[in-house]
């Protein structure tokens, strides 16, 4: 035994001898940290890391199967998914792999945020983990698009749609993004370069450079308040604490991140085994129009926007905003690279962190559900409930046809179904007269379109009476408080009263 | 430099000072032409890289230099028998300009409104918002779109919701009894902003008299 380990020794040095990275990865890896970062709040990162690998290596075993071919790509996922032996749970582990990624990367950026990581010396390594995050987000968009099905059709419409209010040169980036003058074959293999070589490249090069940073400027100590970061003393009072206090990061530090590691894989893998892969949904064949096409969960949030902006706000948002946006997480870093680490001290930080958590969190949310969106089936599917046609006339029971007949459902709900686009109909009399019902169906507004040229007098006769009749028993109906004065009795004294 | 130093050579006398002195000075000429044939080196491969970026930019930007109307042909939808009066229809073609790989990708929906007689509206599928497919409710005579909730009236004028405008037109005229669009490529806000009908094109396939012709509808107008 001791002589195969002595054979061992031998073998590992002629390498050694040879390559000469042994020494310097040893090194690293035992590099001594504060004692304080060994702690749960410091394992985000290196989590991140690990999904990285493990969407690299899904990636490259779904590559054996996929045909990046617009005519073929769906035939494939299906294949993958029916008829490979477990390709079902690779397309899963990498789908998955991506949704947890990007919630790591933000949550890593969030933990580093808030313990005022990014200050002096570490701006640039800030910097280079918004681009790691902004590469995250590409690798998810474009691998949506590699999914391609409905959603991914679609989404790169909107996509083009997005780029085409570019102002003056919107139509060549379009073609550009395209590959040609519509969504096809071309559109496709180009996302799969970005998505399979471009990306990917530029995204192990800056987590490379990120990683060299941490270890070449050492992992930030956890803050103390009233512990400032001062240009001049900041080197020395760092090493100083790290040679009081240091420990190997390799074990002493690294535990609980190869722990959290472990538990985020077993997540991953545990969330592919039991909820499966992401679609593919329907055929990406542009004549089938029914359809509801839906982005993936990361960009979820700004679909929801989209739907919220007007019309004359859309185009200078969409281009304005993420320029701000991105241009402040990158000049964060330089415009306060000193000061107050400790997230106690620094209330604007925590206010942001959570109105932005909360906005993400809102509009995701919404973008779950669409109440923007009518929905399509509903006019055929939502009956009129039974117990607002009793003890109605014949012509309000014929305007709950028309209202039916009309799709007013597909915006409208009526007893909880329908469309969350327009109000709920349920009560609509005790907040609007006759006559202003009248003027709202025939004339539209409010985000509502006008029905006078759907609409045969006689239709909205009845359509009318039977809204005017959706008020419950304890509740008035609406009421003209002006008609009184226009319509009262000869003997009234409405002159007066008007004055 | 490290001549100086070296301890095999003497250092003893003025001569052979001289004779290092002219070792060094033969050196640093040395070096210096080097440096010079490296920096004329560096200046070749950057003439290489530049002439080598013309074609790597010219494939690149290849699609974006294409001009959208250029990729537009004009194209059969069918006789005009299959539109009723009055009503709207789905058609759809296979864009002129395709791959091989396309597949289903390469045929295209449109609306077709024959509104009466040899008056007709063909609508892009793309909503003008961002692009999703519209649907037509003959019921409500709405297009609605699934995405955003975008609205627009039977004549394509934008009825409510986020777009910015109506549908997309394509560019229509009949030949003989068929019904031709002009299509080829994707109708964005950035494609379709400008006006370019030709009126001549539709008047001279009219096989009907002048005064039947529809007034043609430039492909944004909305009114």
């Amino acid at each position: 035994m001791p002589r195969l380990t002595e054979k061992a020794k031998s073998v590992y040095q002629w390498f050694e001898d040879r390559l000469g990275l042994g020494k310097p990865i040893l090194d690293a890896v035992e590099h001594e940290v504060p004692e304080t970062t060994a702690s749960w709040w410091y394992v985000f990162g290196s989590a991140a890391t690990v999904l990285l690998v493990l969407q690299v290596m899904t990636g490259v075993l779904l590559g054996l199967v996929y045909s990046p071919s617009a005519g073929n790509a769906w035939a494939s996922l299906e294949f993958l998914n029916h008829s490979v032996t477990l390709g079902w749970f690779l397309r899963a582990l990498h789908g998955w792999g991506s949704d947890f990624m990007i919630a790591i990367v933000l949550i890593h950026l969030a933990q580093v945020f808030l313990f005022g990581a990014y200050k002096y010396p570490r701006e640039l390594t800030w910097i280079v983990g918004v681009f790691c995050l902004l590469l995250t987000l590409g690798m998810a968009f474009t691998g949506q698009v590699l999914r391609f099905d409905q959603d991914a059709y679609w989404g790169l419409g909107i996509g083009a749609s997005i780029v085409s209010r570019v102002p003056l040169i919107g139509g060549s980036l379009v073609n550009l993004m395209l590959g040609g003058p519509i969504i096809a074959g071309p559109t496709l293999t180009r996302f799969f370069a970005l998505h399979v070589f471009i990306i990917p490249g530029l995204l192990i090069a800056m987590v490379g450079v990120h990683l060299w940073m941490v270890l070449r400027l050492g992992i930030n100590e956890w803050p103390m308040p009233g512990r400032l970061v001062s240009r001049t003393t900041y080197t020395r009072d760092y090493h100083k604490l790290t040679k009081d206090t240091g420990i190997a990061f390799v074990p002493d530090a690294a535990w609980k991140d190869a722990i959290f590691a472990a538990a985020i894989m077993l997540s991953v893998m545990a969330c592919a085994f039991f909820f499966g892969p992401f679609g593919p949904t329907g055929q990406p064949d542009p004549t089938i129009i029914q359809t509801a096409p839906k982005p993936d969960v990361a960009f979820l949030w700004i679909y929801a926007v989209l739907a919220y902006l007007p019309p004359s706000l859309e185009t200078p948002v969409l281009f304005i905003a993420p320029v701000l946006g991105i241009g402040a997480m990158l000049l964060l870093p330089l415009f306060s690279p000193q000061g107050e680490k400790h997230w106690s001290r620094r209330p604007i930080a925590i206010l942001m962190v959570a109105v932005i958590a909360v906005v993400l969190g809102v509009f995701t949310h919404l973008g779950t559900y669409t109440p923007w969106s009518p929905i399509m089936d509903a006019w055929t599917s939502d009956p009129v409930p039974v117990r607002y046609l009793h003890n109605r006339t014949p012509l309000e029971r014929q305007g709950a046809l028309v209202l039916q007949n009309k799709q007013c459902r597909n915006c409208h709900s009526l007893g909880g179904s329908g469309g969350l686009r327009g109000p709920a109909l349920d009560g609509i009399a005790t907040r609007m007269t006759e006559d202003q019902i009248f003027r709202q169906v025939l004339q539209g507004g409010g985000n509502m379109p006008a029905y006078g040229n759907a609409l045969s007098p006689s239709e909205t006769k009845a359509l009318v009476r039977f809204l005017s009749t959706l008020n419950s028993e304890n509740e008035p109906k609406a009421i003209d408080a002006s008609r009184d004065l226009v319509t009262t009795s000869p003997d009234d004294a409405a002159p007066a009263r008007v004055q | 430099m490290n001549s100086n130093e070296d301890p095999k050579v003497p250092i003893e006398g003025e001569a052979e000072e001289a004779i290092i002195d002219e070792a060094t000075r033969v050196r640093r000429a040395g070096h210096s032409r080097r440096t010079f044939l490296f920096k004329v080196a560096l200046l070749a491969n950057g003439l290489v890289g530049a002439v080598m970026a013309v074609p790597i930019l010219g494939y690149l930007l290849g699609p974006a230099s294409k001009k959208a109307s250029a990729e537009e042909s004009w194209i059969g939808l069918g006789p005009i028998a299959e539109f009723p009066e009055g009503e709207t229809r789905l058609a759809t073609f296979r864009n002129p300009v395709t791959t091989a790989w396309d597949g289903q990708t390469g045929d295209v929906p449109c609306w077709v409104r024959r509104e009466s007689g040899t008056t007709f509206q063909v609508f892009a599928i793309n909503c003008a918002h961002l692009g999703c497919p519209v649907r037509w409710f003959a019921e409500s005579k709405l297009f609605l779109c699934p995405c955003h909730g975008g609205a627009y009236y039977e004549d394509g004028a934008r009825a409510s919701g986020p777009p910015e405008r109506g549908l997309f037109e394509y560019e229509h005229k009949l030949s003989g009894d068929t019904l031709m669009i002009r299509a080829g490529s994707m109708p964005t806000l950035a494609s379709k902003s400008t006006t370019s009908p030709t009126l001549t094109q539709i008047a001279g396939a009219t096989p009907f008299s002048p005064g039947a012709i529809p007034k043609p509808r430039c492909e944004s107008c909305q009114d």
